[in-house]
Order: C-alpha cells, then sequence, then structure tokens
C-alpha cells in the first residue's frame, strides 16, 4: 500500500463524509476510469459524428431539390424541439427492437447496435441538427460575390463548398461551433439513462457501493469534466489564432 | 458539332431579354463582337448593363433571345459551365478575391483545382502573371492586406491564369480611388493591347475613349446608340446619349 493510498484510507477515517474509495480500492478505481474512457469515448465520437451531420444538412439545405431542404427542415425541428434524453430513450427502447440481433457467443441474441451506439447516433443527431443551423449561418455570413467570383471560376457547387465557402464559413462560425460541441460533450452523460457505462454511471455504482463517497464522487465529475470542457475550449480558441486572417475582419 | 471560325463573332449577343421577377432589366439587346476587339458599355445607372455581362457568363440566366460565345449557346440548359468559363474571365466591382489565400494562392488556385493543370506549372504561370500586373513582392500578401488597386490587379491576374480568350469586367474601377483606378487601368490597356478580347461595363469616359474600339450606350434596357469612339463622343445623335455626355464630360 503507497502512501498515497494510505493518506485517503486514513481520510476516510478521519472525516467519513470524505471517503475517496477510489483512490484506493481496486474494483472503484476501475469502474471510474472505464467511466472516463468511456465518457472521453463518447464525446470524440459524437463531436466528430454530429460536425459530419452539420455539413451534410448544411450542403443539402442549399440544394435545389425542395425535397432535400425540406427533409433537412424536418430533422433540424424534430432534434431540436424535443429534449435530448427522451430522445435517447426513443432511439434505445423504442427503435432498439427493430434492429437485427447477431449471437457473438452462439448463446445470447444481443442487437447488432448496442447501447453505447445508440447513444452516439441519438446525441450526434441532437448536436448535429444544432450544427446544421450553425454552419447555415456561417455559409449565409459568406458574400454571395465571393461565391460569384467562384463560380466564374469554374468552380461547381460542391468544389466552391469545401474549397471556399467551407474554410471562411468555420472562421466565422467556430465560436458558436464551440459552445454547442461544449454542451453536446456535457449531455453524454445522460446517456447514463440507457446504462452507458460512462462516468456518471460510473460514479453512481461507486456510490452504490459506498454510500459515504458521495461527495468525492461528486468533486470528481466536477473536476474531469472541468477538464475535458476546458481542452476543448482551449483547442478550439488556439485554432481560432491559427485561422486567423492577415487583414480580414472575422 | 462547333463549326465557329475567327472570321465570325467571338462573342454574339441577339435580341437578349432578361427580367428579375416584373422588373424586365434588358429589353431586346443584340451586338456582336469580334476577336482581339475592346468594346465599352456605357449609360446610366440601373440601364442593364453589369446585367448584361453577367449573363454572357452565365451567372444570370435569361428568359429569351441567344447568346453565344465562339458559337456555342450560353442559354442553354444543357450548357457546359465550365467550358464557358474556361473561355470567358470576369472580374468584379469588388474584387471578390478569397480572403483566406495569399494573393498567389488566389491566381493558382481556379487552375489547379478546377482544371487539374500541375502545380508546378500553374505556378510559374502565376508568377509571369503577377509581374505582369506588376505586383511582384506580393505574392504571399493576404487580400486583407493589399490596397484596391492591387487586389483588383490580382483579380485581373486570377482571370487570366484560366487562359480565357473573352474578359469581362464589371465595373472594376468603381470601387476604388481617383489614384489607384489608374494602376488597374494600364494593367487593362496591356491586356488589349496583347489582343484579348475585353468587354468592359465602365463609367471611366476618357479610358473608354482612349481604349475602345467600339463604345455601346445602354439605357432602360436597350442599346440607344453605339459606335467607334470617334464619332460616338462627338457626334452622338440620340438625344439621351447627348444628356448622359453632357452629364458626365
Amino acid at each position: 500500500m503507497t502512501g498515497f493510498e494510505q493518506y485517503f484510507i486514513e481520510l476516510a477515517d478521519t472525516h467519513p463524509k470524505w471517503n475517496f474509495v477510489y483512490f484506493y480500492q481496486e474494483v472503484e478505481r476501475s469502474r471510474i476510469i472505464t467511466g472516463i474512457y468511456y465518457t472521453i469515448g463518447l464525446s470524440i465520437l459524437t463531436v466528430f459524428f454530429s460536425v459530419v451531420v452539420g455539413l451534410v444538412g448544411a450542403w443539402m439545405q442549399g440544394s435545389k431539390s425542395k425535397l432535400a431542404r425540406l427533409t433537412v427542415q424536418g430533422f433540424i425541428q424534430f432534434f431540436r424541439n424535443t429534449p435530448p434524453f427522451v430522445q435517447l430513450l426513443f432511439f434505445y427502447f423504442a427503435l432498439g427492437q427493430f434492429t437485427p440481433t447477431h449471437s457473438p457467443d452462439g448463446w445470447l441474441e444481443v442487437p447488432i447496435i448496442s447501447n453505447f451506439g445508440w447513444a452516439v447516433i441519438s446525441l450526434s443527431l441532437f448536436a448535429g441538427s444544432y450544427n446544421v443551423e450553425i454552419f447555415r449561418s456561417g455559409i449565409e455570413a459568406v458574400p454571395v460575390s465571393t461565391r460569384e467570383a467562384a463560380e466564374s471560376l469554374g468552380y461547381n457547387r460542391f468544389q466552391s463548398f469545401t474549397k471556399i465557402i467551407l474554410p471562411l464559413c468555420f472562421r466565422i462560425c467556430l465560436p458558436s461551433l464551440n459552445n454547442n460541441l461544449i454542451n453536446l460533450v456535457k449531455t453524454t452523460t445522460q446517456a447514463f439513462g440507457i446504462a452507458v457505462p460512462e462516468l456518471l454511471y460510473q460514479c453512481i455504482s461507486v456510490y452504490n457501493d459506498y454510500s459515504t463517497s458521495m461527495n468525492a464522487v461528486m468533486l470528481l465529475m466536477f473536476i474531469v469534466f472541468f477538464l475535458i470542457v476546458g481542452l476543448i475550449a482551449w483547442s478550439s480558441s488556439a485554432l481560432e489564432r491559427k485561422l486567423k486572417i492577415p487583414g480580414y475582419g472575422v | 458539332m462547333n463549326t465557329w471560325t475567327e472570321k465570325e463573332p467571338i462573342l454574339s449577343i441577339k435580341d437578349v431579354h432578361k427580367s428579375f421577377g416584373e422588373l424586365e432589366v434588358l429589353k431586346g439587346v443584340t451586338f456582336d463582337v469580334m476577336k482581339g476587339e475592346v468594346i465599352c458599355i456605357i449609360g446610366p445607372s440601373g440601364s442593364g448593363k453589369s446585367t448584361l455581362i453577367r449573363c454572357v457568363n452565365a451567372l444570370n440566366e435569361i428568359q429569351s433571345g441567344s447568346i453565344k460565345v465562339e458559337g456555342v449557346e450560353v442559354n442553354d440548359p444543357k450548357l457546359d459551365k465550365l467550358a464557358l468559363r474556361r473561355k470567358v474571365g470576369m472580374v468584379f466591382q469588388q474584387y471578390n478575391l478569397f480572403p483566406h489565400k495569399t494573393a498567389i494562392e488566389n491566381i493558382m488556385m481556379a487552375p489547379i483545382q478546377v482544371l487539374k493543370q500541375d502545380p508546378k506549372e500553374v505556378e510559374e504561370r502565376a508568377h509571369t502573371l503577377i509581374k505582369k500586373v506588376r505586383l511582384q513582392g506580393k505574392e504571399n500578401s493576404f487580400p486583407g492586406e493589399l490596397s484596391g488597386g492591387q487586389q483588383q490587379r490580382i483579380a485581373i491576374a486570377r482571370s487570366l491564369a484560366m487562359e480565357p480568350n473573352i474578359m469581362l469586367f464589371d465595373e472594376i474601377t468603381a470601387a476604388l480611388d481617383p489614384e489607384t483606378v489608374k494602376e488597374v487601368l494600364v494593367t487593362i490597356k496591356d491586356l488589349a493591347q496583347d489582343g484579348m478580347t475585353c468587354c468592359l461595363v465602365t463609367h471611366e469616359m476618357g479610358f473608354a475613349k482612349e481604349i475602345a474600339d467600339h463604345i455601346y450606350f445602354t439605357d432602360r434596357g436597350i442599346i440607344v446608340e453605339h459606335g467607334p469612339p470617334k464619332t460616338f463622343f462627338t457626334d452622338a445623335k440620340d438625344p439621351r446619349t447627348k444628356e448622359f455626355l453632357s452629364q458626365i464630360l
């Protein structure tokens, strides 16, 4: 037993409300590590896919096809006007019934999309719906004349979208995109509702094992999320500085 | 099959009508431009000058009539826009450079990304063009770091990099201060002397007089009067032309 562990064992003895059980109990420690691992994994995947959803949606919104535009509009309205937690439950419990199953061990039938998979899908679509609107605002801030210049140089819609409009749009909407992605990372705790073993889920498990650890797990949750979100905010502002164009307003 | 030869007009506009909703901007415009010719379109604001040359580049659609560039009909839903835009370069009033790219990147982008040409060869050409518009040393400046006149010259070089056969200039000096107007006009003059076919919409009467082979005066969507600069400026017949010229000269 190391001095570090010894210290927290004694602390729990002298101050029973501050039982940092995950610092000296192997089982609880591994719960927290798994939780952090899942929270980070969920965050990275949902951030990535929500940006993809946002880009595809923003591209479709500029489409000539009315059907494509209406589809995006309906998608945005559905995901923006309903609570993400309800969406999560709906995806897992309602849609989850209809997905095919497979049997990896030959005994148990499990759905091909796990609860983790549903959390990624549902949260990506939820944040993606906001991202579509964020990207749209950025695209609309790029002057029409810039688009016409690209067009007159022979760029087709896809080329001018990827080579000219997006690089400019991205610089404009980075701050609001950043806000939404930070919100998304915090919303990943709701995956707790469908038993994804992320940090909140694990912290509650630890608390269920040791009711004296409540303060300690809450403190841990705050610190971990504070650091993850801090990292995102820091890298976003670093990116903003890096993308700054000399002599250009944005 | 395109049977166009250099003896025929490189740009042929016939009875072009164009409306924005209820508002009819062009009410039957007809004229031809031969290869190597420099024409200037002048006229009061709102007379449809800019719209006309935007239609040539298919930035605006026309309702009826015909616009042919090297014998190819522009007013055609099946038009190969890339092929048209390779032939027709356009420079705008507000320069419209891509602000996130340096001057030389602005020039190189389209040939590399759209025409898929060899980057090395394009870079060489870009350096030649920068020299041609007299902006050596500004290769790595961003548009925001250049003056209006410098930006406009980069915009001209950017269009030239596509090696077009016709250049359209849409009031390209209108947003510039009088001192920088000159440096842009010198660039166009060089171009005209090299034999480039140019269509200019302009308010620079002195320049039009000096450079144009033919001048067209438009008002309220029609060509009121046209002629070579010598007779046009001294011997205008139509009262509207006379009034316009008296206000300007």
